[in-house]
């Protein structure tokens, strides 16, 4: 997730008559970045209603699940004793850059956030949940500093180290983490809001929410709302890699479409054949489907797949659909936390049927037996890794049907085996105590 | 696979089992004591239908989760 993205350039979608980037317009990280900082956004304001503020922005998450910022805010601040709050900058999905980018560029929209929904939820204990080793930590440590030396937060924020694995931001396996422990998925019930860090209600709120909050708590929901559509307001960063000729994180407002993104990511360099929207726990589309519809969850809802947090990537026609999502399956498999039975026996099982899907004459039955498979590893798991990634497995499915029928001849429209999807390099030793 | 997993049909509104993952071992008491509602995959685990238990089974829900020796099934409000 970080060779990926130069995290010194960003590119930006300008619609006509609007103002972009939001996120990305300062950056201000290094000394004095605070200054820097201030100047470009204005002081961090106080005393302001944020959670009315959040609602009537109609912000959503920005981590994965899109869920009602306000909505959480809410109920944490009414679990009143104690609360605390996490801001979750784990990222453990390869495909994505965003957060990274953020916490590396403006560490201190993140911090303004994340102090502005500590006061709105009365907090006594603020996180900001890292990558070990990421390349924004001692950016980050510098900015939070610089802000208890000029007195900017009420509370004092720690950094929490998040191990390089894919399920490390799940918020419980966070909560875990930041409670001293390892970052392993727990049973819910009970939800983070409810028992959380050290068992007190917790709000979980990915970084870019928190840069969001820190906007509109500045500029106000009219303005959030001028970009984005009206059910799905505002801007949202997406990863966009694949065949583009600058792979990067852009910034551009919901319901952009999949050329203009393209195009702000150095434009197309090859045919399409398929999008890959959402990262691993989402799904394949079409490329011609997907070239034809906006980037907004109620388009590509109805077509089985979403935003999540804002991964696109661009599969090119010489490329093999099917080997593409076998090296992933297996790479999620291998990321299991291992502790339901059905996700530890049944992802391998998925993974091993997909890889023989992958080459030539596989068995007539293999695909049947990935369905199966498949339906026996959803929902039966403490957390979403199932779930997600057999969302991510019948979309290959579908969407490569025809490739499979192909591989069931012997044949293969693909014409080279060149990585499309990155994984982590094998060899790379994952830490096995989750920590 | 043993048993089918599956509560009858009809609009029914009492509490439904739930499996803890992480505790669950596998080994199927639940199964060989209700198998009328718990179903067993290939593997061992309880397969159970996401529906409400019906009140002439309801005992012995109840007592698929005393049994449990994981502490592993739940009875839990529908919803
Ligand atoms: C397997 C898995 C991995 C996740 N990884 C991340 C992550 O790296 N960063 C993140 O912000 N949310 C991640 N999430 C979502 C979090 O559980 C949580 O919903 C999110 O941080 C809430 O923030 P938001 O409401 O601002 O999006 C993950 C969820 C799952 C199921
Ligand atoms: S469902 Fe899979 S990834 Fe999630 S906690 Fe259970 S074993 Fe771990
Ligand atoms: S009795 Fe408990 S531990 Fe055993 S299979 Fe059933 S739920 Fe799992």
């Amino acid at each position: 997730m970080n060779a990926l993205y130069d995290t010194t350039v960003n590119g930006t979608l300008t619609p006509p008559g609007a103002e972009l980037p939001r996120l990305l317009r300062a950056p201000a990280a290094g000394p004095g970045g605070l200054d820097v900082h201030v100047d470009a956004y204005g002081p961090l304001p106080s005393g302001r209603d944020v959670i009315a503020l959040v609602d009537a922005a109609g912000l959503t998450g920005r981590g994965g699940a899109g869920f009602p910022t306000a909505r959480k805010l809410a109920t944490v601040a009414a679990a009143g004793r104690r609360t605390v709050v996490v801001g979750n900058g784990g990222e453990g999905e390869p495909a994505a850059g965003k957060d990274l980018l953020l916490l590396h560029t403006v560490p201190h929209l993140v911090l303004d956030g994340l102090s502005l929904a500590a006061e709105a939820v009365r907090a006594s204990d603020t996180y900001l949940y890292v990558e070990r080793g990421s390349p924004a930590l001692p950016g980050l440590e510098a900015a939070v500093r610089e802000r208890r030396r000029a007195g900017m937060d009420r509370r004092r924020v720690e950094i929490v180290h998040a191990p390089p694995r894919f399920l490390a931001g799940e918020e419980s396996a966070l909560v875990n983490r930041v409670s001293g422990g390892a970052a392993l998925p727990r049973a819910t019930p009970p939800r983070v809001f409810e028992r959380g860090v050290r068992g007190r209600p917790t709000l979980v709120q990915n970084v870019e929410t928190l840069a969001q909050i820190a906007l509109i708590a500045r500029y106000g929901p009219a303005w959030f709302r001028a970009l984005g559509t009206a059910t799905e307001p505002g801007t949202m960063l997406f990863s966009v890699s694949g065949a583009v000729a600058a792979p990067r994180v852009i910034e551009a407002e919901i319901g952009v479409s999949l050329p203009a993104l393209l195009g702000a990511a150095g434009g197309q360099i090859a045919r399409l054949q398929a999008v890959l929207y959402g990262g691993y726990h989402g799904g394949w589309l079409p490329a011609a489907d997907a070239l034809a519809i906006p980037l907004a969850n109620t388009a590509l809802r109805p077509r089985g797949v979403s935003l999540g947090a804002g991964v696109v990537v661009a599969l090119p026609a010489d490329a093999c659909g099917l080997a593409e999502t076998a090296r992933v399956a297996r790479y999620l498999a291998d990321e299991s936390a291992k502790q339901c039975g059905p996700c530890l026996n049944g992802l391998p099982r998925i993974a091993d049927a997909l890889a023989v899907l992958a080459r030539p004459h596989p068995d007539r039955r293999t695909r049947a037996w990935i369905e199966r498979w498949s339906s026996l590893v959803a929902g039966r798991g403490a957390c979403h890794h199932p779930d997600g990634t057999v969302r991510f497995v019948r979309s290959a499915l579908r969407v490569f049907a025809h490739e499979a029928d192909l591989h069931e001849g012997g044949r293969c429209s693909a014409t080279t085996r060149r990585a499309v999807l990155p994984v982590p390099a094998p060899g790379v030793p994952a830490p096995r105590d989750w920590r | 696979m043993a048993g089918t997993g599956r509560a009858p049909a009809g609009k029914l509104t009492g509490p439904k089992l739930r499996v803890n993952w992480i505790a669950c071992d596998g080994r199927g008491l639940c199964a060989e004591l209700l198998p009328e509602l718990v179903g067993r995959d290939e593997w061992g685990y309880p397969i159970i239908a996401d529906a409400p238990v019906p009140p002439h089974l309801s005992e012995y829900a109840q007592r698929a989760v005393t049994i449990c020796p994981k502490l592993a099934l739940r009875l839990v409000p529908p919803g």
